[in-house]
């Protein structure tokens, strides 16, 4: 007998909420050098109501305040921003950890230095293809080059053993693991088969690879359609996710394929932790539920509205007060997917996902692993525009790859 | 995020090898733990690794078992007997096994 009461399942109490995020995603400029066609933040031109300096720092005082452990700087391309050293600089000097997301822009010899010798920020190199042909079709022409470069630069500072030739046999500690680059893919059905192409790349220039899902968000509402992968695509993922396990990350991105197998074989928490444990503070100071949730309907509030004194209300107001959050973290209906053995599992799936394939929320994902999206995509349905977008008026267009056989059959067998 | 939870309705199981719980335990300097009302967030800045603790005795445990000279006596004197202690124990394993929790005697 122990005397340890029984609790409720860690998640479930996680999506009640908690006093303060576990980490949030802060995009500093809507400003971008790219174009990507699934941009989630339809970024391109800065925003002239983008948070100023001090403003940026007194975000960091509250997050230091709060505890949060670190943030994941985006954008936008956050590298751009002239004060973007000395706003990482002061989070890390208030204890909150910083890890940036980067096309690769930046990363010059001169930065990976930088970045190799400081303890508690991680940088994050953008990459959705394994090949030139297949990620500038993405993310425009230029791109893979330009990423590539980076990761060269930062592979020639030394971030890990990997990447350090003259001691080949000296075994890597959990803490140089955690500190390595990461490469980061949003998978879509023409990189899908480049998984173990993406972990070969990974491990030639020292770095993890991070894989995550391609979200109908921002500019993403206009080519999921063609790009999202195939049912027969989202089980191979899911097989070769479950076999890399913890090496490879997927900030909980897969949790609506988690019924394709057993309870807890897909790594991490697996649930949403829009406005529980996770949100997303954009340029301007706007709090959404989370880093796919730009649109009105899961805006927060604003950090500098007047809180009724006459000062700004701050993060720490939006994220405990807020009306939206406070329904976000009331228990939540199954709705149509009530009757389904997965719900357990995939608890109905990616809300922004389902939001802006233009599905009701209280229903399956778009692609729910029993197939119940497709009828549901299938009907007239009215897909919501974002009132935010930041994209250039020359936009780029989505360019076919070249027509290629599969590397390797699908893998056709259930699970 | 790569995440473990511990300190909860597992069951007990032998600890990581390396745990020897007649030794001193603490927190390694760069983990920074979060109270909350379930237990507590632990985040370790260097290997970039989260846990949770999973109720609050798990987390007075871990707390005060810098100032123990092992780690029976840090649970003792959280009022944790020798029948209850098992999961405690495979737990704080865990911890260690993360490197969460390091030896006492090391840096």
């Amino acid at each position: 007998m122990t005397s340890i009461a029984p609790v409720p399942r860690l998640i479930e109490q996680f999506e009640r909420g908690l006093d303060a995020p576990i980490c949030l995603t802060w995009e500093l400029t809507y400003a971008c050098n790219l174009a990507c066609v699934h941009c989630l933040s339809s970024s391109g031109k800065r925003d002239p109501r983008e948070l100023s300096t001090d403003q940026c720092k007194a975000v960091i005082d509250e997050l230091e305040r709060m505890q949060v452990f670190y943030v994941n700087i985006g954008g936008g391309e956050p590298t751009v921003r002239p004060d973007f050293w000395e706003l990482v600089d002061y989070a890390t000097d208030h204890h909150v950890g910083v890890k940036f997301s980067t096309n690769g822009v930046r990363i010059t010899p001169e930065v990976a230095a930088r970045l190799a010798a400081s303890d508690f920020v991680d940088v994050q190199i953008s990459l959705d293809g394994a090949t030139a042909e297949i990620n500038d079709a993405v993310r425009g022409p230029g791109s893979f080059a330009m990423a590539i470069r980076a990761l060269e630069n930062l592979a020639a500072v030394g971030f890990s053993n990997a990447a350090e030739p003259t001691m080949p046999s000296r075994h890597e500690t959990e803490e140089e693991r955690g500190r390595r680059p990461k490469i980061s893919v949003v998978v879509t059905r023409h990189n899908v088969g480049q998984l173990d192409d993406f972990k070969a790349l990974a491990d030639r220039y020292g770095a993890t690879l991070r894989i995550t899902r391609l979200r109908p968000s921002g500019r993403g509402a206009d080519v999921w359609d063609e790009l999202h992968p195939t049912a027969d695509q989202q089980r191979t993922l899911y097989n070769w996710l479950v076999a890399n396990g913890e090496r490879v990350l997927t900030g909980d991105s897969f949790f609506h394929l988690s019924g394709l197998g057993a309870p807890g074989a897909l790594a991490g928490l697996n649930m949403c932790g829009a406005g529980r444990v996770v949100c997303l503070i954009d340029p301007v100071g706007d709090v959404y539920a989370c880093p796919f949730a730009i649109h009105d309907r899961f805006l927060a509030g604003n950090i500098l509205s007047n809180n009724g004194s006459g000062k700004p209300r701050g993060f720490d107001d939006v994220w405990r007060n807020s009306a939206l959050f406070t329904e976000l973290r009331s228990p939540q209906s199954a709705g149509a997917c009530g009757s389904c053995g997965h719900y357990d599992s995939c608890r109905g799936g990616c809300m922004a996902a389902k939001f802006f394939t233009g599905l009701p929320l209280h229903g399956p994902d778009p692609e729910c692993v029993e197939g119940y999206g497709v009828p549901a995509l299938a009907v007239g349905r009215e897909v919501p525009r974002p009132r935010v977008d930041h994209s250039r008026t020359v936009m780029l267009t989505l360019s076919r790859p070249p027509a290629q056989a599969p590397s390797r059959p699908c893998n056709e067998s259930p699970i | 995020m790569p995440a473990r939870a511990v300190g909860g309705l597992r069951p007990p199981d032998v600890a990581g090898p390396a745990f020897d719980p007649t030794l001193g335990w603490r927190l390694h300097p760069q983990v920074a733990v979060r109270p909350e009302p379930f237990g507590a967030l632990l985040y370790h800045f260097g290997t970039r690794k989260l846990s949770f603790l999973k109720n609050r005795t798990i987390l007075a445990v871990v707390e005060s078992l810098g100032e123990h000279p092992d780690v029976r006596s840090a649970l003792r004197s959280a009022g944790i007997d020798d029948p209850q202690e098992p999961p405690y124990l495979h737990a704080l394993g865990v911890l260690a096994d993360s490197n969460m929790l390091i030896k006492k005697d090391s840096q």
